[in-house]
């Protein structure tokens, strides 16, 4: 690792990156992190985009949105999702989370729920025949429990 | 020497779409796979008494599902093949792939910030940029950059 003087500065830019894994749902001072790391903030931005093809706000953003896709298929409200991932409006929540998946979060919703259902249901629509066969899973699954 | 250009190169095989790392604990390896690597669950099904389809993908390759298979004595596995296995896979013998960044000193930073376990850090060799790394069963991969 000698070879490589940006040794240090890998490590800061990660802690910066995991600072915003692990407080995605606070309010987040952009600022703060680069401060932090002991980047200017232009140095920051840049480097951040560099390694990781994401500002610093698009990453956070993207985060957010990624657990909110989470926790949607666990049946919590839309609300309470919103504000779990750091959003204060439901209105400008589903906007930017129709924008960027493609669907509402109340569709996103019904629809990983009816995917969950259905692999309980008909699990073997899922599984490659060869694998379940191997297993034994032809004989002993059922196709359609419901 | 000429070349006839045929349909048949359309038909040929296209992609791989699942492809198996077996592992000796589902529920940690789980952990591992999303939770360190930041892979996404593909399904989860469980598939009668004990027994669990669980496959995960790449981030940005969704439409290969890696399945975490367990090793268990059942229609697969006789006793002895099982316990030979996990014994193999609990010395490292397998290497299931190589694995690719964006970015290798940042990801190597974050792995090990998580805990992964690289038995080589980033090192420059003939054939690219490379680390190897051991998931929580001691399956080991090659960690390669993308071309930049």
């Amino acid at each position: 690792m000698e070879a490589y003087p940006k040794f240090y500065l890998y490590q800061r830019l990660v802690q910066s990156k995991l600072f915003i894994d692990n407080h995605f749902a606070d309010p987040i001072n952009l600022n703060d992190i680069a401060d932090e790391a002991n980047f200017s903030k232009f140095h920051f931005i840049r480097l951040f985009k560099k390694t990781y093809e994401k500002t610093p706000h698009q990453y956070l953003i993207y985060v957010r949105i990624e657990k909110a896709k989470d926790l949607l298929k666990t049946m919590a409200l839309v609300s309470e999702v919103c504000s779990a991932v750091g959003f204060d409006s439901v209105s400008s929540f589903t906007d930017l989370f129709k924008r960027l998946v493609g669907q509402t979060p109340s569709a996103y919703q019904i629809h990983q729920h009816t995917i969950k259902l259905d692999i309980i249901r008909t699990p073997l629509k899922y599984v490659p025949n060869c694998f379940a066969e191997q297993h034994g899973w032809t004989k002993s699954v059922p196709v359609e429990v419901y | 020497m000429i070349f006839v250009h045929t349909k048949q190169g359309n038909t040929m095989i296209t992609k791989m779409n699942h492809v198996s790392i077996f592992v000796l604990n589902q529920d940690s390896a789980l952990d591992f796979y999303v939770n360190k690597l930041g892979f996404k669950v593909h399904t989860d099904a469980a598939m009668g008494p004990g027994a669990r389809w669980l496959t995960v993908t790449p981030p940005e390759q969704p439409d290969l599902e890696i399945t975490l298979m367990a090793i268990s004595e059942g229609m697969m596995f006789k006793k002895e093949a099982a316990e030979q296995m996990l014994e193999l896979v609990k010395k490292g013998t397998f290497g299931f792939g190589v694995f690719q960044c964006n970015d290798l000193l940042a990801t190597y930073e974050e792995l090990k910030a998580k805990g992964v376990v690289f038995t080589k850090p980033p090192k420059k060799e003939f054939y690219g940029f490379e680390a190897l790394f051991k998931d929580d069963s001691g399956n080991w991969f090659s960690l390669g950059e993308k071309s930049k």
